[in-house]
C-alpha cells in the first residue's frame, strides 16, 4: 500500500524502520515534524530537548548506551550542536546515530539560509541529501547502519522543499527499536583528553579514507544517461535533482545521494562522458569547488544564484537559454497594487500589549526568535535587533555595559521556550557582570510558531506525559535576579508602570508578562465592538495592529468572529468607544 | 484534466483556512487512480495569517514538487487578493476557481494600503476561464462555515473533469466520519455551483 508522507515523515518511518530506539531534538521549521511523527511509533523513546545541543549530547549518550539515536534541527540548531558534533565525530558510535539538519533555502522562516553541507566537511562526518520523500526514508534507514559501519554520526540533509512535501512511498512491514547494543568502557575511544583526541583524530581521518572509496561506488552517487548524446552533463543533488529532470529531461545527470564525501573519480568520469558540464545546486558552491579542485571546466555559479531556491524555469532559462513556462501577467497586473499580507500576531494575542507599551515607552528592543519577532512589522514595529536564540539578553547585556546612557532605554525580549532554550547564561551574564539590564520574558506557556510543542515550562512531555514545570520566577530567582516582577501583558497600565521601575533600577531585573497563546484558549471571552457615537477615528486603536481591527465608515469596527475579547483595544481607546459587544450602540 | 500528463494545481489563500485538507483530497483522487502525486506546503510563519500556497501535481510520474509561474492548469483561491497576488503562476489559458471572500492584510487594516478592486472581473478577463463564488456563504448554507475550501473544491474537480462520485470517494476517504454530512454537501453546492 503506498502512503503519502512529508520528507519528515519519511524520516521519522526510516529511523523506525531501521531501528531507532531513541529520539531528540528541539523544535525549528522546516524540521519540527520529523520528531512529533518518530514519537507516535510504539516502543521508542522520544523527547525534545531545551535546546538542539543538548539533543544532539542526549543521543550521543543513547548512542554510546548501544541504542540507534536519531536526533534532528533545523540549520541554525546545528549551530548550536555544532560543539558535540565536532568531537563526536573523534569519538564515534557504539549504536548508530543520525543527526538530521533541515536547512531552509529561500529563509521561508528562518533568519539565515546557511548551507550545512558544509558541516559534514568540517566535522569530518558522512552526508546523504534526498531528493524526496521515498529517499528520505530509504537512506535515513540506510544512514544508520553506515554510522555503524564506519563508527561515526551520519548527517543527512534535508531542505524546506524536502521536509514539507510529500510524496508516495511503499512502507515497508516492521521496525521498532533494535536490539540494545552492549555498553563497553572505552576511554581511549570516548574521553576526548589531548592523548585520545590525538590519536583518535588520526582514525578520522582513516574513515574519511574509506567513506570515499564507499562514494565511488555506492547506489546513492548514479549517473543518469541522457539521450541527447552526451551533449549536456549536470551534476546535482537533494531536491535540485527533480528541478532538473523536468527542466532538462534529454541531458545526462550526475545525481551525487552523499554530496560529502565527494567521489572525485566519478565526476572525473562523468565529466569525460559529456561536451558540457553544469552543476546545479543551492546556496554554496559546495559540489562545484571540489570539481574546480579536480580542474574540471564546469559552469555552476556563474549562471546560479548564491542565494535563495532553484526551480525548474531558472534552470532551462540559464542552460538552455529559454524559458520552460510563460507566467501570465495581464497589463493590469501591478504588483506594487497587491498589499503583501505578512504574518501577524493573532488577535488576542498575549505578546500584543507587551510591545504596545514596549513602543510608547520608545524603548530600544532586543528581540529574540519566535512569535513575536512579528512585532518588527508595521504597525507595532516594537524590535530593534533579531540575531538568534538567546541573543536578546546577551547582546543588551553588551549594550548596556558597553554604552551605559543606554542602560534606561534598552529591554531584552525574549520568549518562553527562547528562554529555556539559550537564555539563562544570559541572565547569569548580566547578574555576574553587574548589567543594570531589564529582561521582559513573554511566558505564553508553550512554543507557539512551530506549531505549539511542548517546553520545560509547560508541565507537559512532548507525548502530553505529567512532568515538573519549572517557573520561570524561580529560574531567574535562582540564578541571582533580585527584582523579579510578574504582570499581566493586558494591563496596559500595570505593564507600564512595571517596565519604567525596572528600567530605572541600577541592577538586572527580570519582568515575566505571562498570559497563554491564544491559539490555545478554548472559548473566546465576549467579542469587543465599537460605538460609533463615540469613536472619533483617531486611529489609537489601529495601533496594536488588530487583525480583528478594521476602517469602518467614519469609526472602526471589530470583527466579532476574530475578536477575542482581550480588552487592549478597550483599554487604549480615549474616548471609551471600544467595549464589550452589546454594551455599544451598534 | 487526463492521467498521461502532470496537472499542476495551486491551493492559495490565507493561513487557517484549511488548504492543506483540500491537497489531500486532491492527493486521494490521484491514488484512487493509481497515479504519482506530490505536494508541497510552506507552514511555519503560515499559521498567523500570512499569504499560503500549496502545490499539488498529479500524473503518470511527477519529479518537482513545485507549480511554477505560468504553469498552473488550476488555480484554486480561497481569498479573492490571494487569486489575484499568484496570477502570475497560472499557465495561458488556465481555469481559477475563486471565492469572492475579503480578508484585508495587516497593510490595508492600517490603512497604509488599499485592497485592489474588481478583482473576480479582472481574473476572469486575465485566465482561460474563470468560477467566482461566495465559498464561505454557500459553505454556511451547507451547515458548516470552514467548509469554504471545500465548496471550492466541488467546483475546481468539476473543472477538472473528474466524476462527482469520484471526488466524493475521495472526500470520504479524507474527512472524518462526524464532519462528512455538511461537507459532502458543501461539496456538492460547489460541484453544482453555475456561474
Amino acid at each position: 500500500m503506498k502512503e503519502l508522507l512529508s520528507g519528515n515523515e519519511a524520516i521519522a518511518r526510516g529511523a523506525y524502520e531501521a531501528g531507532a530506539g531513541f529520539a531528540a531534538a528541539y523544535p525549528g521549521t522546516p524540521s519540527t515534524e520529523i520528531l512529533e511523527n518518530f514519537a507516535r511509533y510504539p516502543k521508542v523513546t522520544a523527547q525534545w530537548s531545551p535546546n538542539e545541543k543538548v539533543a544532539l549530547e542526549a543521543g550521543i549518550g543513547a548512542s554510546l548506551a548501544g541504542v540507534r539515536t536519531l536526533v534532528a534541527m533545523k540549520h541554525v540548531g546545528v549551530n548550536v550542536a555544532a560543539d558535540p558534533l565536532f568531537t563526536f565525530a573523534y569519538t564515534g558510535v557504539n549504536a548508530g546515530l543520525v543527526l538530521v539538519s533541515a536547512d531552509d533555502p529561500g529563509m521561508h522562516s528562518s533568519q539565515n539560509e546557511q548551507d550545512n553541507r558544509h558541516y559534514a566537511r568540517a566535522a569530518k562526518v558522512p552526508m546523504l541529501e534526498p531528493s524526496d520523500s521515498a529517499e528520505a526514508r530509504d537512506m535515513t534507514a540506510l544512514a544508520f547502519q553506515m554510522s555503524e559501519d564506519f563508527d561515526t554520526p551520519v548527517m543527512l540533509r534535508s531542505t524546506t522543499r524536502i521536509s514539507h512535501s510529500k510524496g508516495l512511498l511503499d512502507l515497508k512491514e516492521g521496525g521498532g527499536p533494535a536490539e540494545i547494543k552492549e555498553y563497553r568502557k572505552d576511554p581511549k575511544k570516548y574521553v576526548m583528553i589531548p592523548a585520545f583526541g590525538r590519536l583518535r583524530h588520526l582514525e578520522v581521518l582513516k574513515r574519511l579514507e574509506k567513506l570515499k572509496d564507499y562514494a565511488e561506488t555506492t547506489p546513492l552517487n548514479r549517473v543518469e544517461k541522457g539521450s541527447d548524446g552526451g551533449k549536456i552533463g549536470v551534476v546535482t543533488s537533494g531536491v535540485v535533482y527533480q528541478y532538473v529532470k523536468e527542466a532538462l529531461p534529454q541531458v545526462s545527470i550526475l545525481k551525487l545521494g552523499m554530496p560529502f564525501p565527494f567521489p572525485e573519480e566519478r565526476v572525473k568520469a562523468f565529466a569525460a562522458s559529456v561536451e558540457k558540464l553544469y552543476v546545479v545546486e543551492e546556496l554554496e558552491p559546495f559540489l562545484e569547488g571540489y570539481m574546480r579542485s579536480l580542474g574540471l571546466k564546469v559552469e555552476g555559479k556563474s549562471l546560479f544564484p548564491l542565494f535563495g531556491e532553484i526551480d525548474a524555469n531558472m534552470i532551462a532559462e540559464k542552460i538552455l537559454g529559454t524559458p520552460l513556462y510563460k507566467k501570465l501577467e495581464p497589463g493590469d497586473y501591478d504588483p506594487a497594487e497587491i498589499p503583501m499580507r505578512p504574518p501577524v500576531l493573532c488577535p488576542g494575542c498575549s505578546h500584543r500589549g507587551a510591545f504596545y507599551v514596549v513602543k510608547k515607552l520608545k524603548l530600544i528592543t532586543t528581540g529574540d526568535i519566535g512569535c513575536y519577532t512579528l512585532s518588527c512589522l508595521p504597525p507595532l514595529q516594537a524590535m530593534d535587533t533579531c540575531i538568534c536564540m538567546g541573543a536578546s539578553i546577551s547582546s543588551a547585556v553588551g549594550m548596556v555595559r558597553a554604552n551605559p546612557a543606554l542602560a534606561d532605554k534598552v529591554v531584552a525580549v525574549i520568549g518562553d521556550s527562547t528562554f529555556f532554550h539559550s537564555g539563562l547564561t544570559g541572565i547569569v551574564d548580566s547578574v555576574y557582570n553587574k548589567a543594570p539590564l531589564t529582561v521582559l520574558i513573554l511566558d505564553n506557556r508553550i512554543t507557539a510558531m512551530t506549531g505549539h510543542q511542548h517546553h520545560p515550562g509547560t508541565g507537559r512531555t512532548l507525548q502530553g506525559e505529567e512532568t515538573v514545570a519549572l517557573d520561570i520566577v524561580d529560574v531567574v530567582k535562582g540564578l541571582g535576579v533580585k527584582r523579579v516582577v510578574e504582570v499581566d501583558p493586558f494591563d496596559t497600565k500595570g505593564m507600564e508602570k512595571v517596565l519604567k521601575e525596572e528600567l530605572a533600577a541600577p541592577e538586572t531585573s527580570v519582568v515575566v508578562a505571562r498570559r497563554p497563546c491564544a491559539l490555545l484558549k478554548k472559548k473566546p471571552d465576549p467579542p469587543f465592538a465599537c460605538d460609533p457615537e463615540l469613536c472619533i477615528d483617531c486611529g489609537i486603536c489601529m495601533r496594536l495592529g488588530c487583525p480583528a481591527i478594521s476602517q469602518g465608515d467614519g469609526h472602526v469596527q471589530v470583527d466579532a468572529a476574530l475578536c477575542t475579547g482581550c480588552t487592549l483595544c478597550g483599554q487604549i481607546c480615549p474616548k471609551g468607544a471600544l467595549k464589550e459587544a452589546g454594551e455599544t450602540h451598534e | 484534466m487526463n492521467n498521461q500528463e502532470v496537472t499542476s494545481i495551486l491551493l492559495v489563500g490565507v493561513g487557517g483556512q484549511g488548504m492543506i485538507l483540500a491537497s489531500k483530497i486532491l492527493a486521494q483522487v490521484a491514488i484512487e487512480r493509481g497515479l504519482d502525486v506530490k505536494l508541497s506546503e510552506i507552514h511555519g510563519m503560515a499559521q498567523r495569517g500570512g499569504s499560503v500556497v500549496t502545490q499539488v501535481r498529479l500524473g503518470p510520474a511527477v519529479n518537482s514538487p513545485l507549480v511554477e509561474k505560468g504553469q498552473a492548469e488550476f488555480i484554486m483561491a480561497s481569498e479573492q487578493l490571494e487569486a489575484w497576488r499568484w496570477l502570475p503562476f497560472l499557465k495561458k489559458g488556465g481555469t481559477v476557481v475563486l471565492s469572492t471572500q475579503t480578508i484585508n492584510p495587516m497593510p490595508v487594516i492600517i490603512g497604509s494600503q488599499k485592497y485592489p478592486q474588481n478583482i473576480a472581473q479582472r481574473v476572469e478577463k486575465a485566465a482561460g476561464r474563470s468560477i467566482a463564488m461566495n465559498a464561505f456563504k454557500m459553505a454556511v448554507a451547507a451547515g458548516q462555515p470552514r467548509a469554504a475550501n471545500v465548496v471550492l473544491l466541488g467546483a475546481l474537480l468539476r473543472e477538472m473533469g473528474i466524476g462527482e462520485e469520484e471526488g466524493l470517494a475521495a472526500l470520504t476517504a479524507v474527512i472524518p466520519e462526524r464532519f462528512l454530512e455538511e461537507n459532502r454537501k458543501a461539496f456538492a453546492s460547489g460541484y453544482h455551483f453555475e456561474k
